[in-house]
């Protein structure tokens, strides 16, 4: 069987991602990440739960991580430096380079800025680092004799992948996020038909179904160009990474397109180091980016400049991603401090805004708004919203479901009300099993195992030589030992099962005895058997031998009078094992009686 | 003795010839290769080891065999194969067999016995199926051999059961290609064969291995393609192949489905999971659209295509392809096309979106959302968002297609394809112009839709402007503002890219003339003019005035209220543009104007007449008056020729015709010049400048011969005979010319040699055409001929002169259609002052764009050459991707020549223009001798035969200002 539990991470909940599996034996930890929404030990996933006492290296015999947002990875130091794990971690390249630039970051705000203490440090993350081991995409790679894993592109962030874990023949195939439409940078999530006994998908979307992307995507540069064709100033505030790289893309061709000269700004910082890694792993990018890479490499913008402070009160039309995204502090709430007075600029919110911060008031269509020190800050710049999200949505995890086949599902990220209806249409469609476990239960999934066995080859080849031809779709009854030995199977043939185990050949012969009602002479009596059994097994050798029994291959048959009654005829079946099928035929005819009409 | 001779050329032309050539290729055989299958024999028998042999064999598979000695040399292989043991000598042996039974000529029937035998006692896998390999080739090779196909198919029928997956593959494509596809045939036959193929194929659909599933679908398909009605049953089976594991059978069952779907429209088949039925073609459209969202690139790419080729499908089933319904949080949500359309329709356009204005509006009923539809539903959504482009352009071209056939599709796909010139792939959104240009005369484009088509207009990529601007040539649009945003943005697109001018000014012609009571309420305000106030009048040079004057004027020919509107200026305006752009401004019908073009009536055909006639009256008084005095016939050719070179410059579409004629007869009339100088007779010292006229003279006609038959387009067989006998006539001059000129027998030997060959290959080339060449040089000439084969060269020459002077003027027909090849060249413009500077030794990328009309083949005859002031040029070959092909008969050259030389002191100027290459072996008569497939028989062929190569400048050269500057150290 396969267990499978949760870590007090995401369940049905958008949040924290960590997932126990329990797969044969082995313990495979699917995701370490923190909730961005809590300041106090609710942050980290509980890993008291993973075992109560003794180390968790000794329980684990893996952590794997999809990607490299903060919920997904970002209380991977904690867990492996101050709850103390040494075992292997898992990632893609990407992720790995990506993934400790954004855990500094976040380090600096927490501790740096909020001043918290009890928290990771530079040093850990390092160390943390360093048990990481990068696999490449579609590579198998060996945890242990057992235990195999294989990442599949997940689309979704720069190096998301989707992980299949692989013991010996069950197996479970973990999503992550994923997406599976492409967008500007990334390509969408593909999987071969690998038939997990398990798929664990994230269900964010789970109710909805988005509408194309072009009309998205063209009416965000329709606005933009319009307001700098005006004159404008247009304000993007962005989180660092992530979809600020798919508009940088779509305002980086669109401007080389359309010959446009405005200026482009994006605020430095951890962006520069995160586009360098964005430059190298082009593999990892969708279609157009690998295929024009050769002449110029996409993310080495023409247009988009590094950002100086200085540059806002710049006079002329200009575009700026400006971090962070919600407008709640930074350098994007200075500059829209600056251009919010003039009706000719227009800020884009890029997502979904959390309640309390300034973007959220300005989507919620307030005009006037309550700065620190009682400032009154009127916005007279226009106000739009762009979304841009990169989860499958509803199809989009039915037909992964499609192409993957797994026998079962089990959902996971999203929230219970959405998950129930996606479940509903996943057992109607697919005719699965579906499961939706709560944070911190254990779902248990029982899987039908094949068992594989070696058989040599003169013994396949003998066997299938036998009977028609082979044929895929119809299961074949083959004779051989099977042979258990140092937990491996084996199928010989019966003379070299006797040899290796160093057994002497014994003879086991099935005897039978069938009363047959009959007046007559013994011999008279086994001539109407033989001319019966003649009649019906026409294709078997039967012969009537001259010391009075018939053999039919090798079963013999015999026939003596009862001591009591010499109406009744006796008649000795015997066979040998090999010849069951045959000779228990023979006896089921046999008891039937001989038929009238020769009598 | 004449008679005789005509006889002979007529009665056994063809087959003098043919034997000849037999006769001497074999002969040449015989003495080069003595046995090609002894020397094989003999190597054979030598080699020592398995490797030894194949070697060999390797070496004698290089070089070709004769047909005569195919069978030998086959024998021989097939001893060697018996005695062979090591497998893949035989696999070699047995590829070889197939290799000569493709020889051509050899009727491979004798050694089918053989082949099928070797099959016997095979047991290597690997030669089992090259040996049923070469028995497809036998096969292929003996079409009209039903008893032989019969054989092998039960051959291919025995080895089905092969274990191994190659033989089997074999096996199938074997029957596919060789199976019985009549009925009847099969019937008379053999019953025992004649089993169904298509049962025996359809049993493999399950076979273990893929490769063989598929081989077993393709030998399907190929038995369809050879005419054989596949049996519905097979639709099931082809259904449950979908599901494959393997990309490949996925794909080919793909096609397979199509095939059937194609077969059996209508028939109905049942829904699984429910009581209803459908049509079939209905079921498979689904099942097809289904495979669009397949997991591999290359399935979904083949089902895209297929889906544009399926027009029979009901339409509720098409219309679902472009649904996919929205919902967010289970709830309804509008597409934002939907929204669009609401937005525009209530009045209220391009709004600011405001957050949660895609706000999701009604409950859905959860039962009723399919997320996994089995139908058709959004197929087109996905494909167009599909990760590779491949897919993409195919689902456009799909959209294309079925928008073609159904109207209501096509108002419906609009919103997908504007959407869809958003593309990042630039391929991607030229074909979605193009698609959209194709199905123009079924939409007609909301004001929306038109804000997103014009705002491509400003693309960088001038493909991409030039295809929209055709479409917008075509469009309809519904309302004035829309044609005024129209014009507004194809303003700013003239602004920012001055170069497309020309094809700005053609878009508004059309648009103006399509929508001319759309552009009435708009002519004050185009023209700023004032009901009291005069306004200043507008710069006549500026290119977006005459942008706005164009769709005026076009819009004014069909709404005749519209001039009333125009001030004084527009008029004197107009005057000049009809007579500088008369392409792009109509005939107008003006108030209080004498009418400028009165004569020009505004309905074409009975205009078009008188000009024809024209031309056919001139030509045929210039071929009456043969028996005119020299004087005569000179005055009339040059009357002619000048009238007939009008005639082109006025009438576009009868230039071709004119120039073609205006050359043959400037030719005509170059030869009588030439040959009317009273000077022949003169001692040769004395007419140095004589011979200097004649000899120029021969040369032009050469040159313009050249011309005639390669720079236009439609030029029949007629024609090139006709062109071929002037150029005949040339070189007769030439020999005549020179013989008088130079001294000494012994170079005119081989001139007259030469002359003759030529004769006699046009002799050859036209022996169909010389009935009709009655009187004329040739007719003359080949009269003549045994006694100029034997006489001296001195009197060849004398005869040659005569004959000239005698012969008639031969009639040129014309054919139907006459183009003549130009070529423009657009960029460079030749007036920049400013010099492009580069350091000497470097080079210089010069961006030529040029466009090019009725040119045929022009990626092979294109050449652009670049002459440098000190007499050096240079001849660039444009790479094929340079070409674009806009439209029919019309290319479009964009390419870079790179530029270098040594350093200048002062900046100079270069020149470029553009040449048509030709090489009179690509001539169409030359393509009618029969050209074998060995290269030993083409050196056979006269030395005349290997074409002359050329090239005709056929573009106005361009001058640009280059300088070279020395290095810098």
């Amino acid at each position: 069987f396969l267990a499978f539990s949760l870590c007090p991470g995401a369940g049905q909940d958008v949040g924290r991602s960590c997932i126990l599996v329990s797969i044969a034996g082995k313990n495979v930890m699917l995701d370490c990440g923190m909730h961005m929404g809590y300041n106090d030990d609710r942050r980290f996933p509980d890993f008291s739960y993973i075992t109560q006492n003794g180390r968790l290296t000794d329980f684990l015999d893996c952590v794997i991580i999809s990607h490299f947002h903060l919920d997904h990875c970002g209380a991977l130091p904690y867990f492996s430096e101050m709850v103390g794990y040494d075992g292997p971690i898992y990632m893609t390249h990407p992720t790995k380079a990506i993934c400790p630039i954004l855990l500094e970051d976040y380090r600096k705000i927490t501790v740096d800025k909020k001043g918290e203490t009890n928290f990771f440090t530079s040093q850990m993350i390092k160390d943390c680092m360093k048990k990481v081991v990068a696999v490449h995409l579609h590579q198998t790679v060996q945890v242990d004799e057992e235990l195999e894993i294989k990442a599949y592109y997940a689309g979704h962030v720069l190096g998301a992948a989707m992980f299949q874990i692989k013991v010996g023949c069950e197996s479970v195939v973990y999503t992550g996020d994923y997406n599976m439409t492409p967008d500007r940078h990334l390509g969408a999530a593909w999987i071969d038909k690998c038939r997990p006994d398990l798929l664990i998908s994230e269900s964010t979307y789970a109710t909805t179904i988005r509408d194309s992307k072009r009309c998205r995507e063209r009416d965000f540069l329709k606005k933009v160009h319009e307001t700098v064709e005006r004159g404008g100033k247009v304000l993007i505030p962005v989180f660092a990474l992530g979809r600020a790289q798919e508009l940088c893309i779509l305002l980086e061709t669109f401007w080389e397109r359309m010959n446009l000269k405005a200026p482009i700004y994006f605020s430095t910082g951890l962006t520069e180091k995160a586009n360098h890694y964005y430059k190298l792993f082009i593999t990892w990018t969708n279609q157009k980016i690998r295929k024009t890479f050769v002449q110029r490499n996409m993310f080495e913008f023409k247009h988009i400049k590094a950002f100086d402070r200085a540059f806002a009160d710049n006079p002329g039309p200009m575009v700026v991603f400006a971090t962070p995204g919600m407008l709640h502090a930074g350098q994007s709430l200075q500059i829209f401090r600056k251009w919010a007075g003039n009706e000719k600029n227009m800020v884009i919110m890029p997502g979904y805004c959390v309640q309390g911060t300034v973007g959220h008031k300005i989507l919620s269509g307030q005009r006037k708004l309550e700065m620190e020190g009682r400032q009154i800050l009127e916005v007279k710049m226009q106000v739009e919203y762009m979304s841009f999200s990169a989860h499958a949505d509803a199809k989009g995890i039915m037909q992964l479901i499609r192409q993957a086949e797994p026998r079962n599902v089990l959902l996971v990220h999203g929230e219970a009300k959405k998950m129930e209806f996606l479940k509903q249409k996943i057992e109607q469609e697919f005719h699965v099993s579906c499961y939706m476990p709560a944070n911190g239960e254990t779902t248990t999934i029982f899987t039908n195992p094949s068992i594989p066995v070696d058989i040599s080859l003169g013994l396949l080849k003998r066997e299938a030589a036998i009977g028609p031809v082979p044929d895929a779709k119809k299961p074949k009854l083959m004779h051989g030992t099977l042979l258990m030995k140092d937990n491996s199977f084996r199928l010989v043939s019966p003379e070299q099962a006797l040899k290796e185990l160093g057994l002497a050949e014994h003879q086991l012969r099935f005897t039978c005895r069938v009363h047959i009602q009959d007046p007559r002479k013994e011999h008279e009596t086994v001539l109407r058997v033989y001319n019966h059994l003649k009649g019906v097994l026409k294709d078997y050798s039967v012969q009537h031998l001259p010391d009075g029994s018939i053999t039919v291959e090798s079963i013999l048959i015999q026939a003596t009078a009862h001591s009591e009654d010499q109406g009744t005829k006796v008649l000795l079946v015997s066979w040998t094992y090999q010849d069951e099928e045959l000779g228990s035929y023979l006896t089921s005819l046999l008891k039937k009686g001989l038929p009238q009409s020769t009598s | 003795m004449a008679a005789h001779l005509k006889k002979r050329v007529y009665e056994e032309f063809t087959k003098v010839v043919q034997q000849q050539h037999e006769d001497l290729s074999t002969k040449k055989l015989r003495l080069t290769k003595p046995s090609k299958s002894a020397a094989l024999h003999v190597d054979l028998c030598k080699a020592t080891s398995p490797a030894d042999a194949l070697q060999y064999l390797l070496q004698f598979a290089r070089k070709p065999v004769e047909v005569e000695s195919v069978e030998g040399v086959v024998r021989i292989l097939l001893e060697h194969y018996y005695k062979e043991n090591d497998a893949s000598v035989r696999l070699k042996i047995a590829s070889l067999l197939g290799l000569l039974s493709k020889t051509a000529g050899f009727s491979p029937d004798c050694i089918m016995d053989d082949a099928i035998n070797t099959l016997q006692n095979e047991k290597s896998h690997q030669v089992l199926a090259q040996l049923l390999d070469t028995l497809l080739v036998i096969g292929t090779k003996l079409p009209e051999n039903p008893s032989v196909r019969m054989r092998l198919v039960e051959v291919a029928c025995k080895h089905l059961t092969d274990s191994s997956h190659g033989v089997r593959n074999k096996c199938l494509q074997l029957i596919g290609c060789l199976g019985p596809v009549e009925k009847g045939v099969a019937k008379e036959a053999e019953s025992q064969a004649a089993k169904d193929v298509q049962k025996i194929i359809g049993d493999h659909f399950n076979d273990q291995d893929p490769r063989v599933r598929t081989a077993a679908i393709k030998a399907m398909l190929q038995l369809h393609e050879r005419g054989l009605k596949l049996q519905q049953a097979i639709y099931s089976q082809a259904c449950k192949l979908l599901a494959d594991d393997y990309e490949q059978v996925r794909s080919a069952a793909v096609q397979l489905i199509w095939v059937l779907s194609q077969l059996y429209p209508e028939s109905i088949v049942p829904i699984p999971s429910s009581n209803e039925e459908i049509r079939l073609v209905d079921d498979a459209f689904g099942k097809i659209c289904h495979m669009v969202s397949d997991g591999s690139w290359v399935v979904r790419v083949q089902a895209a295509k297929l889906l544009g080729s399926m027009q029979q499908v009901s339409s509720h089933f098409l219309e679902q392809t472009l649904d996919k319904k929205l919902m967010s949080d289970l709830r309804r949500k509008r597409t934002a096309h939907e929204r669009a359309k609401e937005l525009y329709s209530s009045g209220e356009f391009s709004s600011g979106r405001k957050w949660g204005d895609d706000a999701p509006k009604e409950e859905i009923d959860t039962g009723a959302v399919n997320l996994i539809e089995s139908g058709a539903c959004g197929a087109f959504v996905h494909g167009l968002e599909d990760e590779m482009y491949e897919v993409r352009i195919a689902a456009v071209e799909a959209l294309c297609m079925l928008a073609q056939s159904s109207p209501s599709f096509a108002e419906k796909c609009l919103d997908f394809l504007v959407d869809m010139f958003n593309d990042e792939i630039e391929e991607v959104r030229l074909q979605s112009i193009h698609t959209m240009r194709k199905i123009s005369h079924n939409i007609t484009l909301r004001e929306d839709q038109l804000d997103t088509v014009l705002a491509v207009l400003e693309d960088s990529s001038r493909d991409i402007r030039e295809a929209l601007h055709e479409l917008l040539c075509c469009t309809n649009v519904s309302t004035k503002e829309g044609i005024h945003l129209a014009l507004v943005e194809l303003l700013k697109n003239l602004t920012k890219y001055p170069t497309d001018r020309e094809s700005i000014w053609k878009c508004l012609k059309f648009l103006g003339s399509r929508h001319p009571t759309l552009v009435l309420p708009l002519v004050p305000e185009l023209l700023s003019t004032h009901p009291f106030f005069d306004t200043p009048e507008p710069d006549m040079d500026d290119p977006a005035y005459i942008a706005v004057l164009v769709l005026i004027f076009n819009a004014a020919k069909s709404c005749p209220t519209m001039p009333a509107l125009f001030s004084d200026h527009t008029f004197r305006h107009y005057a000049y543009l009809r007579d500088s752009l008369s392409h792009l401004v109509p005939p107008l019908r003006l108030p209080g104007r004498k009418l400028v073009s009165s004569p020009v009536s505004p309905s074409i055909t009975p205009h078009e007449d008188p000009s024809q006639q024209f031309l056919h009256q001139s030509l045929e008084r210039v071929y009456n008056l043969q028996h005119l005095d020299p004087q005569g016939i000179q005055e009339l050719l040059e009357f002619t020729i000048r009238d007939l070179q009008r005639l082109g410059e006025l009438q576009s579409e009868l230039a071709g015709m004119a120039d073609f004629t205006a050359t043959y007869l400037q030719c005509q009339l170059l030869l009588i010049k030439a040959l009317q100088e009273k000077l022949w007779n003169v001692a040769a010292p004395l007419y140095l400048k004589q011979n200097a006229l004649a000899s120029a003279a021969a040369k032009q006609i050469l040159d313009e011969t050249y011309k005639m038959e390669f720079m236009y387009s439609g030029v029949e067989s007629r024609q090139v005979v006709i062109i071929h006998h002037m150029r005949l006539q040339a070189k007769a001059l030439q020999l005549i010319v020179t013989a008088r000129t130079t001294r000494g027998v012994e170079p005119l030997f081989g001139m007259c040699e030469k002359f003759l060959q030529e004769v006699d290959s046009f002799q050859r080339c036209f022996i169909s055409e010389l009935p009709h060449m009655q009187g004329s040089f040739v007719d003359k000439l080949l009269d003549l001929m045994p006694r100029l084969v034997t006489s001296k060269p001195s009197e060849v020459v004398k005869i040659l002169q005569t004959t000239l002077r005698q012969s008639t003027f031969l009639h040129l027909p014309l054919p139907e259609q006459l183009h003549r090849a130009t070529a423009n060249i657009i960029e460079p413009t030749g007036e920049s002052d400013n010099p492009l500077r580069f350091t000497s030794g470097l080079v210089v990328a010069l961006d030529v764009d040029a466009t090019l009309e009725h040119v045929q083949d022009p990626q092979g005859t294109v050449k652009v050459q670049v002459l440098y002031p000190d007499g050096q040029a240079q001849l660039i070959h444009p790479k094929p991707a340079d070409f674009r092909n806009p439209g029919p008969g019309r290319y479009r050259l964009i390419t870079q020549v790179y530029l270098s030389h040594t350093a200048w002191t002062e900046p100079c100027q270069i020149e470029v223009r553009l040449l048509l290459a030709y090489n009179s072996n690509r001539s169409k008569a030359s393509a009618r001798i029969p050209k074998s497939t060995w290269n030993e028989s083409l050196e056979a062929l006269p030395p005349s035969e290997n074409g002359i190569e050329g090239t005709i400048p056929f573009s106005k050269p361009v001058k640009v200002y280059i300088m070279p500057k020395p290095a810098r150290r």
